[in-house]
């Protein structure tokens, strides 16, 4: 059998000591997992070594950590894949990031997930008595909030976003995702209440930054960034929800932009976000010519980097081929229904082939 | 010292629903379980729940299945009550938010399980037990009311002098406190043992607690031996394949490409009850004709791809991550492997133990709806039904009672006990993993699918030994915090009780009925057999008695599928 090196980065309040890395070797087969490494080493060698860990098949959703840097849960990750990746032999198994440390692996999700969850009202608020029978509603809808449902708390994708490092208090992937879940089911009274929420708040659904990492380590394709896009889509699409953190408005001006140019223009974003996507809106709104001179450090800072040129700001240039980007414009929007991707819900059998987007990327 | 009318011990779907019954009748409810309620193993429920909803179907129909799936051991009065409140049950969750599948009409939809004649089981893709666990948790948070106590394990009930149940002590694993809880009722739903097993479809939390606690204060256990060996798990790992892939038309295949259960189960094929299948495969295998792994194939490409994305992910992914298999495309090896507790806490039908004040629900508790053999998608529906139940009555009997004194001194034991473990020297005894790890192959090797007289005592004397080698267990971990290395100690006590119980009653029934198969005694005897074996602590050792069968409607018969 293969030995393999756990570097696993340890930590005991009690000891008064600071965080510090200790290498276990064990001998297991490269297809068993990650978790099962720990636990050979937690029971043969050191039985202080200490990890959540339930079902050992990633339904729990007890055992997230980071291997080699990435957010994952420890038991469906395969100590063969993970020692190919790891630096210098060891796998490096550490706590996960964006929330405290108790004691080695074991972090503190009570304080940051949990309590965004309670934060998104996260139960179902009908109107008026339930029916007799079952509410009768849509098949697809409830496959479609299925997804969201998939979620096991995990915490891999709090442990990885981007926006939560920079904004502790953004209210995250995880707990946006269950949002969603209320939000898309068509049981629930209160969908433009949660949706105005949401955007409203600083730290809501414009907080996240669309950098993709939630969907990356999420176990169980929950895509939960796939389900802050929809809130933004209902928020303003099916609601027409302007709000003041003037999420919607920059999401309209860099739309806007790209049909026009096919290319970003950094300085017109600024005045056209805070325009809801109109430039001379932008100088005469009185809150946003304030959050404009707010912004001016920014400008500065994009001048003397280069990123902006007085001009590049006054004649950007075009795509080359910009028709064929307006015919992207329109073909999407051409369509009456939005093309939601859902991992649940797939082509039938016969129209489906090898390696396509229903496999949700994973290897066949 | 903390105080509730009501306390839970356990937050899977037992617990919780209990909790929110006890509080929705004015109780003031306490619920307390060693992970986080999310974590419970509630979630590893795929398939779906049985209810017959449909008004084609009838309640009758789902008491007839689950008796003859029962092998005849089921408490009949128990069963009607479970089946006809299936489907208000079920209503309920849907008002509560769950997903449940619709068909076309956008009404409930359902899809077939084993042993059942009617498609009657209500799902969510194939991650039931995961959506309702966590609709009740939205509804646990919202009920902001029912106090929770997440990640504090307890170490033992307490009784008062005249024999009453008057709370617990259970540590906060985070920091290591030792807590005194009184209340006027105790439910324990703190779920099945199937740790005692290796490999098991059970998570590593399910080491028997709460079964091992009401036997050590003298709650008698009833039919340990009834251990459920689900069909369809993965070689090695135990991982659980849900019978919903047989429901949704998977067949299974030995290793010349027969469809075997042709011979086993003409009518009723891959969909007889759980403990027929299990022996079929068991019987290929041990006959020559499994595969050199000792599997049997599951063949789930049979049925559509895009049902199987929409009503069988989970499945994909166990099958993608865990086997290195594409369902979609080719078979996959399974065997039949650990699965249910059947046997439990002995309770009636409102989830009251013999002692007084003490509950039990969901798989812990043995009340009993499932006998001999559990029906796939009963167990939720168990969890749920006995679980309001216990919750209900537990408020009543609260409104009743006034609050216990308890004496700190039960704290101190408790305490006294955990220094000792702490304090032994490492290195000279064995190490906690090295006795479970030895238990868990003796028990499969001995008392799983096949029994008979040889293996069982040969599996009783290395419990035996094994429980004198946990006295000295030794352990790592001297501090207070996260210290699992102490609760494995622990639940290692709580586990040895439990297979302990287990052999004695498989021992003790010569017969075959239900998940018992024993090839010493290989008919089922009803003249002699026809009766619960329940269990207590007489000294150190389980004492037996037997207690009546109720039936109600249906006469044993013999089982044909």
């Amino acid at each position: 059998m293969p030995d393999y090196s756990l570097k696993i980065r340890r930590y005991n309040p009690e000891s008064g000591q600071p965080a510090y890395w200790q290498q276990f070797e064990v001998d297991l087969p490269a297809e068993r997992s990650v978790l099962d490494g720990i636990l050979r080493a937690k029971y043969d060698q050191d039985g202080s070594l200490s990890i959540r860990c339930s079902c050992q098949a990633a339904i729990c959703g007890s055992c997230g950590v980071r291997i080699n840097g990435m957010s994952r849960l420890a038991c469906n990750t395969k100590l063969g894949e993970a020692a190919e990746d790891a630096p210098n032999g060891a796998i490096v198994v550490e706590p996960m990031g964006n929330m405290p440390v108790l004691k080695d692996l074991i972090v503190d999700m009570d304080a940051v997930h949990w309590k965004k969850v309670q934060r998104v009202v996260p139960w179902l608020l009908p109107e008026g008595d339930p029916p007799d029978r079952e509410y009768i509603v849509e098949p697809e809808s409830m496959i479609d909030i299925t997804q969201s449902m998939a979620c096991i708390h995990c915490g891999a994708c709090v442990s990885a976003c981007l926006s939560m490092e920079v904004d502790p208090e953004f209210i995250g992937p995880a707990a946006l995702a269950k949002a969603y879940r209320f939000v898309g089911d068509p049981r629930d009274a209160f969908t433009e209440d949660r949706l105005l929420d949401l955007a409203e708040d600083p730290h809501g659904i414009y907080d996240c930054t669309h950098c993709f990492a939630c969907i990356e380590v999420c176990p169980k394709d929950v895509a939960p960034m796939n389900q802050i896009m929809r809130l933004r889509r209902r928020a303003t699409s099916d609601y027409g929800i302007k709000d003041g953190n003037n999420g919607y408005g920059h999401e309209k001006a860099f739309s806007d932009l790209i049909e026009k140019y096919g290319l970003l223009s950094e300085a017109q974003l600024l005045p056209k976000s805070y325009g809801d996507g109109s430039l001379i809106r932008a100088q005469v709104k009185p809150a946003a010519l304030k959050e404009l001179t707010a912004k001016l450090p920014t400008v500065i800072r994009g001048l003397r980097s280069g990123k902006v040129s007085p001009k590049t700001a006054l004649i950007h240039r075009k795509l080359k081929d910009q028709d064929q980007i307006r015919r992207m414009y329109k073909e999407v929007e051409s369509h009456e229904d939005r093309l939601e991707l859902n991992l649940y819900i797939v082509g039938d059998s016969d129209a489906e082939e090898e390696g396509t987007m229903a496999e949700g990327g994973q290897e066949g | 010292m903390l105080a509730h009318d009501v306390l839970v011990i356990g937050a899977g779907l037992a617990g919780q629903r209990a909790a929110l019954a006890a509080a929705e009748d004015g109780a003031a409810v306490g619920i307390l379980s060693k992970v986080h309620p999310v974590r419970s193993h509630s979630n590893a429920a795929q398939g779906g729940i049985n209810a017959a909803l449909n008004p084609e179907d009838s309640w009758e129909s789902h008491a007839y299945d689950t008796v003859k799936g029962s092998d005849y051991l089921g408490d009949q009065d128990a069963i009607e009550i479970m089946c006809r409140e299936a489907p208000a049950e079920i209503l309920a969750l849907e008002h509560l938010g769950v997903t449940f599948h619709r068909n076309e009409q956008g009404r409930l939809g359902t899809r077939a399980f084993g042993g059942a004649s009617a498609a009657r089981t209500y799902y969510v893709a194939d991650i039931t037990g995961q959506a309702i666990l966590h609709v009740l948790y939205e509804q646990l948070m919202k009920h902001s009311e029912v106090y929770r106590y997440e990640e504090w394990f307890t170490t033992s009930l307490v009784r008062d002098g005249d024999g009453h149940i008057v709370g617990c002590v259970a540590r906060n694993i985070r920091d290591g406190a030792m807590e005194l809880f009184a209340a006027k009722c105790v439910i324990l739903a703190c779920g099945g043992n199937g740790q005692i097993y290796n490999p098991t479809t059970n998570a590593l939390i399910c080491t028997g607690d709460g079964i091992a606690m009401a036997y050590r204060i003298g709650a008698p256990l009833m039919d340990m031996e009834m251990v459920q060996y689900h069909p369809t798990t993965l070689a090695g790992n135990g991982l659980l394949i849900t019978e919903g892939a047989r429901g949704e038309g998977a067949h299974l295949y030995n290793a010349q490409g027969e469809r075997f259960m042709e011979k086993y189960a003409p009518n009723k094929m891959e969909l007889a009850s759980r403990d027929v299948v299990s022996r079929a495969e068991q019987t290929e295998i041990n006959e020559g004709r499994g595969f050199p792994d000792g599997t049997v194939a599951l063949d789930i490409t049979k049925v559509p791809r895009k049902r199987i994305h929409e009503a069988l992910r989970e499945i994909v992914n166990v099958g993608r991550d865990f086997a290195g298999v594409d369902i979609t495309r080719e078979p996959i090896h399974i065997k039949p492997g650990n699965h249910y507790t059947m046997g439990g806490v002995k309770t009636d039908v409102d989830g009251r133990t013999d002692i007084p004040g003490l509950y039990a629900a969901g798989e812990v508790a043995c009340v009993s709806v499932h006998g001999g053999n559990r029906l796939g998608a009963n167990s939720l529906l168990d969890t749920l039904v006995f679980g309001r139940r216990s919750g209900k009555h537990a408020a009543e009997h609260a409104r009743n009672h006034k609050l216990p004194q308890v004496s700190n001194t039960v704290v101190d034991d408790e305490e006294r006990g955990i220094r000792e473990i702490v304090g032994r020297d490492s290195g000279n005894g064995r190490r906690v993993a090295q006795i479970r790890e030895e238990l868990g192959r003796v028990m499969d090797e001995h008392v799983a699918v096949f029994r008979d007289e040889d293996g069982l005592l040969r599996a009783g004397e290395t419990v035996q030994r094994l429980k004198e080698e946990a006295r000295n267990v030794t352990i790592d971990d001297k501090g207070t915090v996260f210290n699992q290395d102490l609760l494995g100690a622990i639940e290692l006590g709580f586990m040895l009780d439990n297979a302990e119980c287990v052999v004695v009653a498989a021992l003790e029934r010569k017969e075959s009925r239900g998940a018992q198969f024993r090839t010493d005694y290989p008919e089922r005897d009803d003249d002699d057999w026809l009766k619960h074996i329940d269990l207590s602590l007489d000294g150190d050792r389980p004492a037996v008695t037997y207690s009546e069968v109720t039936l109600t409607q249906w006469e044993p018969e013999e089982r044909k599928y």
